[in-house]
């Protein structure tokens, strides 16, 4: 469900006679399917140390489910993304239920505020926050204890478009 | 203004889902995500525990007081069933609406004939009765 997994994804340079076992480096990458996960692990390998994909291999790529998908968690994002002009650190607050989905909701967040796309945007880590540690004041009017709020403006839907009514003998009321 | 707004999105909110493969039950709100969702369950009812969005789903007047935040399920049951949501529901004119209206998009033509024969019986008597008053007063 939703766009994006998270993959673990670990690979070695390829062994040489200089180097008979290579160490493993394990990344854990957001990506929309395995074929991406492992592209951008390579991207991110070689920004740190001297692996490409032409000397290296993945060794497995496996997907990271979420322990308690229905429990809702404070998610905290450090991010890195080029702006129009120069790359700047960021830390987003998401409150979501798993850790792709806020990752998800942090890459739509980026590209309406800030016009980044997927490729300009690097998530360094993902975190779950305590409540008593959230910094956002929009994460933390959600977390009052006893919270409650009315839906002041109530549009009605049939439940198919297909039941759509073309004229109604009413005007609609938008009180609940 | 503040007391104009009488059901609110809380925990313990009884909602009826109009959207989706569970339209027409109700659920109760188990915990709020953010102003659009809520996760939301019914295991007397038949709804899997989920997060839904206000968009697909109606507050409803009736609210379980004195439920905890994150509730699982099964102790939710035992809640539900102390406080007899589902029948409180029922007896509300609005359940008893969908009700009808459900009956009556789900007639037969068999039932429609009985329906036809009954209302015929009861206008003969009330027609009947008129006629007689009618009567008297002329």
């Amino acid at each position: 469900m939703g766009r994006l997994h998270e993959y673990q994804v670990i690979g070695r340079r390829l062994p040489s006679e200089q180097e008979p076992t290579p160490k493993l480096f394990r990344m854990r990458i957001f990506a929309p399917n395995q074929v991406v996960a492992k592209s951008r692990y390579w991207y991110f390998l070689s920004k740190l140390h001297k692996a490409k994909q032409a000397n290296g291999e993945i060794v497995s790529v496996n997907e990271i489910y979420e322990a308690k998908p229905l429990v809702v968690k404070n998610f905290g994002i450090w991010l890195r993304y080029d702006s129009r002009s120069g790359t700047h650190n960021m830390y987003k607050e998401y409150r979501e239920t798993t850790r792709a989905a806020a990752v998800e909701s942090c890459y739509q967040d980026m590209a309406a505020r800030h016009r980044a796309r997927f490729s300009s945007v690097q998530i360094i880590r993902v975190a779950t926050v305590k409540a008593s540690e959230v910094r956002r004041p929009y994460i933390q009017q959600l977390l009052q204890p006893g919270l409650k709020f009315p839906l002041p403006h109530r549009v009605q839907r049939p439940a198919k478009k297909a039941d759509r009514a073309l004229i109604i003998a009413q005007r609609p009321s938008t009180f609940y | 203004m503040q007391g104009s707004f009488k059901r609110l999105v809380e925990v313990g909110r009884v909602v009826l889902i109009t959207h989706g493969e569970d339209a027409g039950k109700i659920a109760t709100i188990v915990d709020i995500v953010d102003h659009n969702r809520a996760i939301v369950d019914g295991p007397t009812t038949d709804v899997k525990r989920q997060i839904i969005t206000y968009k697909n789903v109606v507050l409803t007047d009736i609210v379980v007081k004195g439920l905890p935040r994150t509730i699982g399920t099964k102790a939710l049951a035992k809640f539900l069933e102390k406080e007899q949501v589902v029948e409180a529901w029922q007896k509300t004119a609005w359940a008893q609406k969908l009700e009808a209206r459900k009956r009556r998009a789900n007639m037969s033509d068999f039932d429609r004939f009985k329906l036809m024969r009954l209302k015929k019986q009861q206008r003969d008597i009330v027609n009947r009765q008129s006629a007689v008053l009618r009567k008297e007063r002329a």
